[in-house]
């Protein structure tokens, strides 16, 4: 007999009533480091590194002449710094991915409601919502970013108490005005990539506009406009260095901090590529997902 | 112009809208040097960009595994690591090291050459991507034919291949060559006098900061905006009736 209980939990004996699942609908980023690690080629990579690096480190002492710190040394040294930021602070390379998590999460909440407003049937918020999509997105980040940290105010007054605005709250809303303008595109691009026949049948099942657009339309946009929205994820990502410019103490600013600390120019590169390959080992995985996903709705178009 | 000039000083004296660099001719001078350099250093990574996109292309293309390993490691790395500190990486690591290595005194390049190395790495890998696609695309018979009538492996690539791929991924291109004219603006970390720099210039000198950033913002929108009417004039005129979409 199959109980509810068989049901729900997938486990039967019939395979009939498996529960449904797409070829590799459930991998998730790790799952590409899995297969990033196994992958024959990599391993060599690694190993060819690790065996030049001991090769350069040892060289280093000789050069550096101070054979008591080696590169080596030199990197664990700095590194809770340009990861963690100054103790008792937030900095570092965690505050870049805080920042971006953040922007994100504001620039896809003010992005959904710009483009809902680019489909809107009424003419005024229509043009007005067309005109700040395109003025972010064809603004340079840096420009936003000097322009929203220069011109808030670095304290507001509530309730007659003073509150400080730390500059990366600023970076991050600034930065969040480009993603907001993408992700406006990417929904009004995936509203309209809806067959019309869909809101014609809603309509004649008596949904209203917004039940129509909230229950019929949107959630089976969401499926195209992951992808995307992947991708400007990793894009912000790889921006938010730029708030180091404006005097964030972000990993790029620690880095920097720590070699003028050292002083000697046989560290900036090893120092600089040690950065690059966190910036690089949190994006990759991403941008595989992405790859792949792309990939698969491709494919999936014709079909649906 | 004069008139120009002296309605922009009143403006500044009746109501405190300090444009200087409409009437003060200093100011007027070194901003439009700052334009100029941002269009120089847009022109001229976008050209070489677009000739390392189509390079790393053909590449990709080649019958020996380590070449294309070596071309998709390129991209992966300039795709996945942040423009800014590329930057940093070239100018200061590189050039540094570089300067050591060749015991030249004062480094190896000026700002504005690392920034049009490392722009046009940073752009060309996209553009490797972007190629790559549009070279996929072009139809296999095509190819067939082209090879039937005696074209050499170089010429299907440099007649047949490239324009019909141009064709394909021309939007694509564009979107990453108005990206590009909007990262140079990162150029401004390692002093390359362009406008976003002399602005900040301008600005620390006469404290017209609000006067001068909407200024900047104004003229890369029109910057921006005159790229991209170019660019979607020009993905019409080639347009090939009934080839891509």
């Amino acid at each position: 007999m199959i109980s509810p209980n068989t049901i729900k939990s997938g486990k039967t004996d019939l395979p009939v009533l498996l529960p449904f699942k797409l070829h590799g609908a459930t991998r998730t980023a790790s799952d590409y480091w899995t297969e990033i690690i196994s992958n024959k080629s990599f391993v060599i990579f690694i190993l060819a590194v690790l065996s030049l690096w001991m090769l350069i480190d040892s060289a280093f002492a000789q050069v550096t002449g101070n054979p008591d710190q080696t590169l080596w040394d030199t990197i664990v040294k700095w590194t809770p710094l340009m990861m963690f930021g100054p103790k008792g602070e937030f900095g570092g390379f965690v505050l870049n991915i805080v920042v971006s998590f953040i922007a994100m999460g504001l620039g896809t909440f003010l992005g959904l409601w710009l483009g809902i407003g680019q489909v809107s049937p009424n003419n005024l918020i229509r043009r007005v919502s067309w005109v700040t999509t395109q003025l972010f997105r064809n603004s340079p980040w840096l420009v936003l970013l000097f322009y929203f940290m220069l011109l808030l105010p670095f304290r507001v007054e509530l309730f007659g108490v003073d509150y400080d605005i730390p500059g990366w709250t600023k970076a991050t809303f600034a930065l969040s005005l480009p993603i907001m303008a993408n992700v406006s595109e990417i929904v009004r691009g995936a509203i309209e990539s809806i067959p019309t026949g869909q809101w014609e049948s809603s309509e004649s099942l008596a949904f209203s506009r917004s039940q129509t657009l909230w229950r019929i339309i949107l959630p089976q946009c969401v499926k195209r406009m992951i992808p995307p929205w992947m991708n400007w994820y990793c894009i912000l990502t790889m921006s938010t260095p730029l708030i180091s410019i404006l005097g964030v103490s972000d990993g790029m600013t620690l880095t920097q901090d720590a070699l003028a600390a050292e002083g000697r120019s046989e560290y900036l590169i090893p120092m600089y590529l040690w950065l690059m390959s966190w910036f690089f080992a949190y994006s990759y995985p991403i941008a595989a997902w992405t790859r792949r996903l792309e990939n698969k709705f491709v494919i999936g178009k014709g079909v649906l | 112009m004069e008139i120009v000039w002296d309605w922009f000083e009143w403006l500044n004296k009746a109501h405190g809208i300090k444009l200087t660099i409409f009437y003060d001719e200093w100011d007027r001078g070194r901003f439009l040097k700052g334009i100029w350099t941002t269009i120089h250093l847009s022109v001229v990574c976008i050209l070489l960009s677009v000739f390392v996109g189509m390079t790393g292309a053909w590449l990709q293309m080649s019958r020996f595994v380590w070449i294309r390993r070596v071309v998709a490691g390129y991209i992966a790395f300039f795709r996945n690591t942040p423009p800014l500190v590329q930057l940093y990486f070239f100018y200061f690591a590189v050039d540094r090291t570089l300067a050591g290595f060749f015991d030249v005194k004062g480094g190896m390049m000026d700002s504005y050459g690392w920034a049009v190395i490392s722009l046009s790495f940073f752009a060309g890998a996209f553009n490797t991507e972007i190629f790559r696609a549009g070279v996929e695309a072009v139809p296999k018979s095509t190819i067939e034919a082209s090879e039937a009538l005696g074209y050499t492996k170089f010429q299907i690539y440099r007649y047949i291949t490239l324009p019909l791929a141009y064709r394909v991924c021309l939007p694509a291109l564009n979107n990453n060559l108005i990206n590009l004219v909007k990262t140079t603006t990162v150029a401004y970390a390692i002093a390359v006098p362009e406008t976003l720099y002399i602005s900040n210039q301008i600005w620390s000198d006469e404290y017209n900061v609000p006067e001068m950033m909407n200024v900047v913002w104004i003229v890369y929108l029109l910057l921006v905006g005159v790229l991209v009417f170019l660019m979607h004039r020009w993905e019409k005129h080639i347009k090939v009736p009934g080839f891509g979409q």
